[in-house]
């Protein structure tokens, strides 16, 4: 009879990567069903594609530096930033695109800094940079929100635009494409437009945000909310992150409401929500400490808002959390918690 | 209502608590041999004084405390004393320490009451603490210090006893039981540890899982009309935690590194107020305790257990089978040892035996084999009661950087378990941090090592230049004093000699001389031969001069 003597615990609470990422995963659901409705099923296509992309660089990634596949495959980390990435690209891009950047964020972004647990950035935002600075085109035709109430583009249609730039109803991709709330509200208001008049001259608008966005953006709120719930997230960095942006977005709007759009198209148009509960959440790459989530939360919110209202880029997300995934062990270092017994200050 | 505090972080966890709560305490079968570890506490191993060979009695002392920190051992049971040699304890690594084993008889016979107490009232503070020391009571909750130490408050002002009934660990249920069966009692024991430390609050703690043991201490307070509070507190692990349990009820935290006492608290456990309570009336030494013996058993139960009992007649007592055994776990599932054999002792501290089987059941949920990396979700830091940053504290010790890994506070961690708990990387954090902790008190002892050594060879340094100065110094005095020309005395004692000689001289002037009737032909033969004498003592003292003063610049030199 040979007693086991590992060390204490002796229990557990059986939570597991996987079961984190699974439910991160089943917090886009709505989302990406939302999504659909509106954009039709080019986003689904595309998250298949990201999926099989992602675990087939993860695979040979694991192969190349000897690890294990079993655990690290099925941890669903690949997969999700796959989703992710997919959920950032726009839904009639064209396959090489999708299967480029999830390659490139996973092996790259993840596997090449030493795979989970130890990429300083967040793979799916470095994918996403990537393509946008080197395929700005592509990256930047995105669907009319009404165009599928004028016509009838089903999932062959769809797969065959993706796959082979075949356009049903002899339509160009110029025809089909349109810009984001975001980048449509930044060129109007070059042309020194007042905010009301691009708002009132644009169906893309909708009632507070964006045709179509808004209902994106209030399906991924209640997923986040699920995650929150579920302690799979914390609630620092999303609070932090929006209520930044809320109120710097608030401040100028109260200032100059025809410069400036409210605040509410900032939080519900672009990828403001998407961010808060889903990208800058990513445990690896931001802050740890609960104070330390505040700081980063704040950092992300006040990047965004810049570069939206005076940088080149209409959205901001992306580069707002790789600048501050840098930022984050300094962070963390200055942040610690007050230990139990301790004086603060002192030690 | 008593105002409650929060501990930061804890988790809530499966209690696990019914099972054994359904049976009333029983004594525990006598088993053939009892094993007594000679160190069952925290401090220095008793000193056996029986010796191969004698009959002892119940409650007879076989081993003496020679230290301060240090508890004495009483036999449990009356028999013959069979071997005082090395046996399996119950300890992490597995090793063998002294015990003294006894066979016992079956006759449990008791040895004659020493004492008759009717008022612990009556007593000083110092002959209360004397009797709970002589009775070898430690601290019953887990740690085992000894009791009589922490009664002692050395001067200080006590503002607070806090009794700690909390027990939050799943399973456990002894002192649950002990305060359903055992209320008066407890209440009696604490009021004989209030007396010795002269606290002016008194306060239980109890989780709020266990109302009929809250109801019965409720109904045995307002009985008695005693000071005492008895208050609820919400479960969540670790609340039984001293440092947590004192949190909770009065909203002070213990300095890092310090002592309850240095906020004016000190806190002991039911089952050591009871324990204090029987030496004290009874005059009974601590020879049993209420042990749980939960998980893969066919009866759950809690039993009173005479220390030295093996943990494999227990298992066996309740219907559990030895032969098919995975784990046992001394303690709760957070906090407590696998142990490396079913023959090791219940000691004092022994709460609970939780078994897990290779057969049937359920078995425990434990970590996964693989440990995935670390994706610093933080859920450890959320879950940590003591706000430390686990996952940086796990980096830096798998780093093997102890100086950084100090800076994160590791010396702060209580071990409970809790990050390792909610680790979705199953990563054994609290394995890492006790490695981390013995790596560094290994270095430490070898630091003092060192440190030794150089403080010797610095001193054997300083010996020979003190002694070389010292050398020095005598010389330069000796020296000194030639050159004076020694002191006055001296001076007078040469002048007296030289007075002698010139008397004499003058003296032997008198008295006629053969060279008084001189021919002028000797006389100048006589002047001749002093001439010559003379230049020849010249010539000598100029050879002698180069070698004197080469000899004073030897001299000057220091």
């Amino acid at each position: 009879m040979t007693l086991q003597t590992p060390p204490s615990p002796h229990i557990h609470s059986g939570m597991r990567i996987s079961g984190m990422m699974l439910r991160v995963i089943a917090a886009l659901i709505p989302a990406i069903i939302c999504y659909t409705w509106f954009f039709g099923w080019g986003l689904i296509i595309n998250s298949v594609i990201a999926i099989l992309t992602a675990v087939a660089s993860e695979a040979l990634m694991l192969k190349l530096r000897k690890r294990p596949l079993k655990p690290f495959l099925g941890d669903g980390s690949a997969v999700l930033s796959g989703m992710l990435l997919a959920f950032c690209i726009p839904p009639l891009a064209p396959w090489w695109i999708t299967v480029l950047g999830v390659a490139f964020a996973l092996i790259i972004g993840k596997h090449l800094y030493g795979g989970l647990g130890y990429n300083p950035f967040n793979p799916a935002m470095v994918g996403y940079v990537m393509l946008l600075i080197s395929f700005p085109l592509e990256m930047t035709s995105w669907m009319p929100p009404l165009i599928l109430e004028q016509l009838e583009i089903g999932f062959i249609d769809t797969l065959g635009m993706i796959f082979f730039s075949h356009f049903p109803y002899g339509l160009s991709i110029d025809a089909l494409s349109s810009a984001t709330p975001l980048d449509a509200m930044k060129t109007d208001l070059g042309l020194s437009n007042t905010v009301s008049e691009i708002i009132e001259s644009n169906a893309l608008f909708g009632d507070f945000a964006g045709t179509g966005w808004e209902w994106v953006g209030n399906w991924l709120l209640l997923g986040g909310m699920y995650l929150i719930y579920k302690r799979v997230i914390s609630w620092q960095i999303p609070l932090a992150l929006i209520s930044t942006l809320f109120v710097i977005s608030a401040f100028f709007f109260l200032m100059d409401p025809d410069t400036y759009p409210s605040p509410l198209f900032h939080i519900f148009g672009g990828a403001t929500i998407l961010a808060a509960f889903f990208i800058a959440t990513d445990p690896v790459s931001a802050s740890t400490t609960p104070k330390g989530r505040i700081v980063y939360g704040i950092g992300i919110g006040i990047i965004i808002y810049v570069i939206r209202a005076w940088g080149s880029y209409p959205d901001a997300v992306a580069f707002a959390v790789l600048l501050m995934n840098m930022a984050a062990p300094t962070i963390d270092y200055y942040t610690q918690p007050r230990v139990y017994g301790h004086v603060r200050g002192k030690d | 209502m008593h105002r409650l505090f929060q501990f930061k972080g804890g988790v809530v966890l499966k209690e696990h608590k019914k099972d054994s709560t359904a049976t009333p305490v029983q004594p525990a079968k006598l088993p053939p041999t009892l094993i007594l570890p000679l160190k069952q506490h925290i401090g220095t191993p008793a000193e056996p004084v029986v010796a191969v060979g004698d009959k002892v009695l119940k409650g007879q002392l076989i081993a003496r405390a020679g230290d301060t920190i240090c508890a004495p051992l009483h036999a449990p049971s009356s028999g013959t004393v069979l071997a005082i040699a090395d046996h399996p304890v119950p300890h992490a690594s597995g090793m063998s320490a002294p015990c003294i084993i006894i066979k016992t008889d079956g006759e449990e016979r008791w040895r004659p009451r020493e004492r008759n107490v009717f008022n612990f009232a009556e007593l000083s503070a110092q002959e209360l603490r004397g009797i709970i020391r002589d009775a070898g009571i430690v601290g019953l909750g887990g740690a085992g210090f000894p009791a009589a130490v922490k009664l002692d408050p050395g001067g200080r002002p006590v503002d607070t006893l806090i009794l700690n009934g909390a027990e939050c660990e799943p399973y456990i249920t002894c002192d649950e039981m002990l305060l359903r069966e055992h209320a008066l009692e407890v209440l009696a024991g604490l009021l004989m540890m209030r007396h010795a430390l002269n606290a002016k609050h008194c306060i239980i703690g109890i989780e709020n899982n266990k109302p009929e043991a809250f109801r019965a201490l409720d109904e045995e307070i307002r009985n008695s009309g005693a000071d005492v509070e008895v208050v609820e507190v919400p479960t969540i692990y670790p609340t039984g935690s001293e440092k947590q349990l004192i949190q909770v009820l009065t909203g002070k935290e213990v300095p890092a590194g310090g002592l309850p006492i240095d906020i004016g608290i000190v806190c002991h456990n039911v089952g050591t107020a009871y324990a204090v309570y029987r030496a004290v009336e009874f005059d009974q030494p601590l020879i049993s305790r209420y042990v749980t013996i939960a998980g893969s058993v066919a009866h759950a139960r809690n039993l009173e257990v005479l220390i030295g009992t093996p943990l494999g007649n227990l298992i066996e007592e309740c219907g559990g089978n030895r032969r098919s055994l995975r784990r046992i776990i001394v303690g709760g599932p957070m906090m407590g040892t696998a142990m490396h054999s079913d023959a090791v002792p219940v000691v004092k501290a022994t709460n609970c035996v939780l078994v897990e089987s290779t057969m049937h059941d359920v078995p425990l949920p434990s970590r996964d084999e693989y440990t995935m990396p670390c994706i610093r979700c933080g859920n450890c830091a959320d879950a940590c009661p003591v706000n430390l940053l686990p996952q940086q504290m796990y980096w830096y010790a798998r780093a093997r950087d102890f100086d950084k890994i100090q800076d994160y506070n590791l010396f702060d961690c209580i071990e409970c378990g809790c990050c390792d708990y909610v680790c979705p990387s199953q990563i054994p954090l609290v394995g890492y941090y006790r490695y981390a902790k013995s790596e560094i008190w290994n270095q430490e002892a070898e630091k003092r090592l060192a440190d030794l050594a150089r403080e010797r060879h610095q001193f054997r340094e300083f010996r020979l230049e003190r002694e070389k100065k010292e050398r020095a110094e005598r010389h330069k005095k000796k020296r000194s004093a030639v050159a004076k020309g020694g002191s006055d005395d001296k001076k007078a004692a040469i002048q007296a000699a030289m007075e002698r000689v010139r008397a004499k001289k003058s003296e032997q002037d008198n008295v006629p001389k053969n060279t008084d009737d001189l021919t002028p032909a000797q006389q100048k033969q006589v002047n001749d031969a002093d001439q010559r004498r003379r230049e020849q003592s010249r010539e000598e003292k100029i050879r002698e001069s180069p070698s004197e003063s080469k000899a004073k610049i030897t001299q000057d030199r220091p």
